[in-house]
């Protein structure tokens, strides 16, 4: 393990694996999650939903719901269109129904909603509520969607003529073309990212509660971004936004999908506004996984153009992305495909050129960034793919493929031909290091024996660079608001300390690692700091926790306004050593003059003087707050080797090794840096090799419970290695980049490359995943292995 | 339909539903709120109890099958000696991240740890698989409660 350390452990500061603050209260079962809050006079919401993919309404009978011993309300599409309130704006410019008032467009849709004193009564009303629809032929892909005389999906918005939901390019077509023009060889993979969905745990749920006589409206909501959501709340319903409290309690998982303003929410808060009680609803799983927001659903066409030894000259790619029904990405404004177009990945090439064109269906709607970055995790699966299959195609070892084209240490800041500039980082170092940790050589010669025997072994590659931590202001807004984040710092007499921040965890340990933060910069240490986030009225603002952005956006404010502290302290401390400021140096926790380590002065006493005895002109308190607009996103990037075993008669394919090594640049607390990183492997394993979310012609969404949507358990999930390099960012803070995600994003390309590698010798380029053992067995059965 | 139910070691008498599910009894009727609900089909864990010593997952069992037994629920892990160990192991070998699927996981584990006093790392994650977590990748649950089941031997033997 790389040393970071500066500070001793009782100040626990960068570098320490500190014990998580958080713990103690959920393992004694005192989390305060969504579902726990009980307020007095609290009623209980049960969504009634659409049963079909595509129908239009035409009529709702509520009689016999209201019938219901305990239903009070039965909220349609009508009362809330005679609020203004039937339809949303979405994260990505489009509408969304709240509830759908002319016709539903996917399975699931939300079209009643029922409020009673009791969430069984509520579940009971909803089940009576009959809604009269005519059947319309459902549109279940994007290519269906696009071709000639479909159906229109959208035909409520103005101006919408076919199903096209946007297009999207960038970079250099015509530089691009002539380098395919002029290539010895030009690789290609077709492939389909599918349909994936989050599904956190703990569903997505509310507790509204607006006060009819003063206007106070405290929302409690499971948001990854509380702040944003108050805006957002402010603009859509027209409440004033000092009257919109947003709180976020502990949250039971969130990777993106409590990012998005669902249906529910908004309900639940007009029916608390209109029947003067508060509301609670929280989804159950079979409405998170059929509604709200899902990942990837990205059919991507990928080229390189390559000379005869292997040396990328352009990329090129071509991609359709199935939306759904409504255009919901939770992205920025500016990138219709997210960040996708980091898609050139490690590699030092000139010319790239990307279109993308999304396309409505008959399904739900969401484009989450689950557990990613705005579809990197599509855009490092496809080049990752893309090239291995060229290192097949020009015979060239698929880890000597990577070192030939890796952009060289000595590169860096290295701007891409998709504009991304990359802060840092020692590609080759990482890679070899991998594959010495896993024995490569070895592999190599026992799968050249294996296959002499039969026996088929697999040996996948990924290096992966993630962009992460959105966003500079000039270039990253959602819905307008612009991707800076906040941090403020209190430091009290007796020298413990509150950190309020505008980000919010969702596991990841922000309790625990931004008071590490504030121990680096203060010295004050981390048990004495109380951290507050996800309350609206208690914090700063900022847009919260997705896309890896906490550390690099409000980790960096947090060492900011910890170095304001600090300084201030530092006067302080001069005043009381009868110095001048700029003779006083500092350790971990105290400050002394030059020379003069003897006769010190603590954090501790300087805090105490912050309130008691100042320098002449100085301002009382010790407290500050900053808000960081981050000068470009950071980079972290890994190295991931995996080893299978497959069975040939069966297609059964198992992890024997997966050897991970990150690069996360400076790792605040290695404990959860590593605890994030298993997590997101999972995941990565889990998309490659069994969840997805299907649907049949019909548009019935397969993958509707966990019963058909598969989440591995520890029996199926493979024991990782892992192993690290540390290459500080260099324009953040404390050098740190984010690593909740690269996990996620880096390893599915791992796990399906190994696969594939196990079956290149027989001609095998390409399985789709998740990478099930029906689809390895045709894949051999037909290149006749 | 009244029922009693011995919930970490207090009885709890109460007028029930009989459609009502152990777990909305728990968690609305007697106000602990540390059993999560997570999927309404039995798959995730996330609900599971102590059911006179075994595992149940209480989202699957009416509140009126519960009559008279005995029911542990994570707020009954600790005692008057202190935190459980696997409580203290699941902090220590940072087992646990968002925390919702960590009572019904720590309960597993404490039931598997009376049956098995040295849980092998197969053993455990057979016995924790009708659990589901979605942050830890289970690898530091299963350190946990290897790590628990030392602890727990040790004070035994000690």
């Amino acid at each position: 393990m790389t040393d970071t350390t500066t500070t001793p452990p009782e100040i626990g500061g960068i570098g320490h694996s500190v014990k998580r603050v958080e713990d103690a209260r959920l393992i004694e079962g005192q989390g305060n999650f969504l579902d726990d809050i009980a307020l007095p006079g609290m009623l209980h919401m049960a969504l009634v939903r659409s049963p079909v993919a595509h129908a239009r309404i035409n009529g709702i009978d509520s009689d016999a719901a209201m019938a219901v011993d305990g239903v009070l309300a039965v909220v349609t599409g009508e009362l809330m269109a005679a609020h203004n309130l039937a339809w949303m704006p979405t994260l990505s410019g489009d509408t969304q129904a709240v509830l759908a008032t002319d016709k539903v467009r996917y399975q699931g849709q939300e079209v009643a909603a029922v409020i009673a004193t009791d969430p069984y009564a509520a579940a009971d009303g909803a089940e009576l509520v009959e809604v009269d629809y005519d059947m319309l032929d459902a549109i279940t892909n994007p290519q269906q969607s696009l071709a000639e005389g479909a159906e229109l999906i959208r035909d409520e918005k103005e101006g919408q003529t076919d199903n096209l939901a946007y297009t999207w390019e960038t970079g250099d077509e015509a530089a691009t073309e002539a380098a395919f023009a002029g290539a010895d060889r030009v690789v290609s993979l077709t492939t389909h990212y599918p349909r994936s969905h989050p599904s956190p745990l703990e569903t997505c749920g509310i507790v509204a509660d607006v006060n009819s006589v003063t206007g106070q409206a405290t929302i409690y909501m499971t948001s990854q971004a509380p702040h944003a959501h108050r805006t957002l709340f402010a603009l859509v319903a027209g409440l004033p936004e000092q009257n919109i409290r947003i709180v976020s309690p502990d949250i039971g998982g969130g990777f993106g999908n409590k990012v998005p303003i669902y249906p529910g929410y908004v309900v639940a808060t007009a029916a608390s506004l209109l029947i003067g009680q508060p509301v609670k609803w929280v989804e159950t799983r079979t409405g998170n996984l059929i509604s709200t927001g899902f990942g990837r659903d990205y059919y991507m066409t990928g080229e390189l153009a390559l000379s005869n030894d292997g040396r990328i000259q352009a990329m090129r790619v071509d991609m359709l992305s199935d939306q759904g029904a409504f255009y919901s990405d939770a992205q920025p404004t500016r990138y219709r495909a997210g960040l996708f177009h980091v898609c050139t990945g490690s590699y030092d090439f000139p010319h790239a050129h990307i279109k993308c064109r999304g396309a409505f269906t008959n399904k739900a709607p969401g484009g989450v960034a689950y557990r990613c970055s705005f579809r990197i995790t599509e855009a490092s699966y496809l080049i990752e793919r893309l090239i291995q299959t060229a290192a097949y195609e020009l015979g060239i070892d698929p880890a000597e493929m990577r070192l030939r084209n890796f952009i060289q240490p000595e590169q860096f800041p290295y701007e891409t031909a998709t504009g991304f500039v990359y802060d840092s980082g020692d590609y080759p170092t990482a890679l070899r290091k991998a594959l010495d940790a896993a024995g490569y050589d070895e592999l190599r010669a026992e799968q050249a024996a294996a296959r002499e025997e039969g026996r088929l072994v697999g040996i996948g590659i990924a290096h992966f660079t993630e962009a992460v931590g959105a966003g500079p202001a000039h270039t990253y807004d959602i819905a307008g608001l612009k991707m800076i984040d906040s941090a403020e710092l209190r430091v009290h007499p007796t020298g413990k300390a509150i950190l309020k921040l505008g980000v919010k965890t969702q596991g990841q340990g922000h309790e625990t690692t931004f008071a590490q933060i504030v121990a680096e910069e203060t010295g004050i240490p981390s048990t004495d700091i109380k951290v507050i986030h996800g309350d609206t009225d208690d914090t700063p603002y900022g847009l919260g926790t997705y896309a890896s952005r906490s550390t690099p956006v409000g980790g960096a404010a947090t060492a900011m306004v910890a170095r304001k502290i600090a300084d201030k302290a530092r006067h302080i401390a001069a005043h009381l050593l009868e110095a001048a400021p700029e003779d006083i140096d500092r350790d971990a926790d105290k400050f002394f003059v030059k020379g003069s380590p003897d006769k010190s002065v603590t954090i501790q006493d300087a805090a105490f003087a912050a309130y008691t005895n100042l320098p002449e002109g100085m301002e009382y308190g010790l407290e500050d707050v900053t808000y960081y607009n981050p000068p470009n996103l950071t980079f972290p990037y890994g190295s991931y080797v995996v080893v299978v075993d497959v069975d040939a008669d069966t297609g059964v394919w198992k992890v024997r090794r997966m050897v991970a090594l990150d690069d996360c640049g400076v790792r605040i607390n290695p404990m959860i840096v590593e605890g994030q990183i298993h997590g997101g492997l999972t995941e990565g394993f889990a998309m490659s090799s069994m969840q997805w979310i299907t649907f049949d012609d019909d548009g019935n969404c397969i993958g509707s419970n966990f019963m058909d949507y598969l989440i591995p358990t520890a029996w199926e999930t493979p024991r990782f290695e892992l192993l690290e390099t540390v290459t500080p960012s260099p324009h953040h803070p404390i050098g740190a980049k984010g690593i909740g995600e690269s996990a996620t994003v880096g390893s599915p390309a791992a796990f399906v490359n190994a696969v594939v590698d196990a079956l290149a010798h027989l001609g095998v380029r390409n399985i789709d995943m998740p990478v099930l053992p029906d689809r390895v067995w045709e894949a051999i059965d037909s290149a006749g292995g | 339909m009244e029922i009693t139910v011995n919930i970490n070691g207090t009885d709890h008498t109460a007028d029930v539903e009989p459609r009502r599910l152990l777990v909305d009894h728990i968690r609305t009727g007697v106000g602990l709120t540390g059993t999560h609900i997570g999927c309404d089909t039995t798959s995730c864990g996330v609900c599971t109890v102590l059911v006179d010593g075994t595992p149940v997952k209480s989202c699957t069992m009416l509140a009126v099958q519960a009559d008279g037994r005995e029911v542990t629920t994570v707020e009954g892990l600790k005692s008057a000696d202190g935190l459980h160990p696997v409580q203290q192991a699941f902090s220590d070998e940072h087992g646990l991240q968002c925390g919702f699927c960590t009572p019904a996981m720590m309960l597993v584990g404490a039931a598997l740890i009376e049956e098995n006093p040295a849980p092998s790392d197969d053993e455990v994650r057979w016995a924790i698989s009708g659990n589901l977590c979605r942050c830890t990748g289970y690898m530091n649950i299963v350190k946990a409660i290897q790590a628990a089941a030392a602890a727990a031997s040790s004070d035994g033997d000690g």
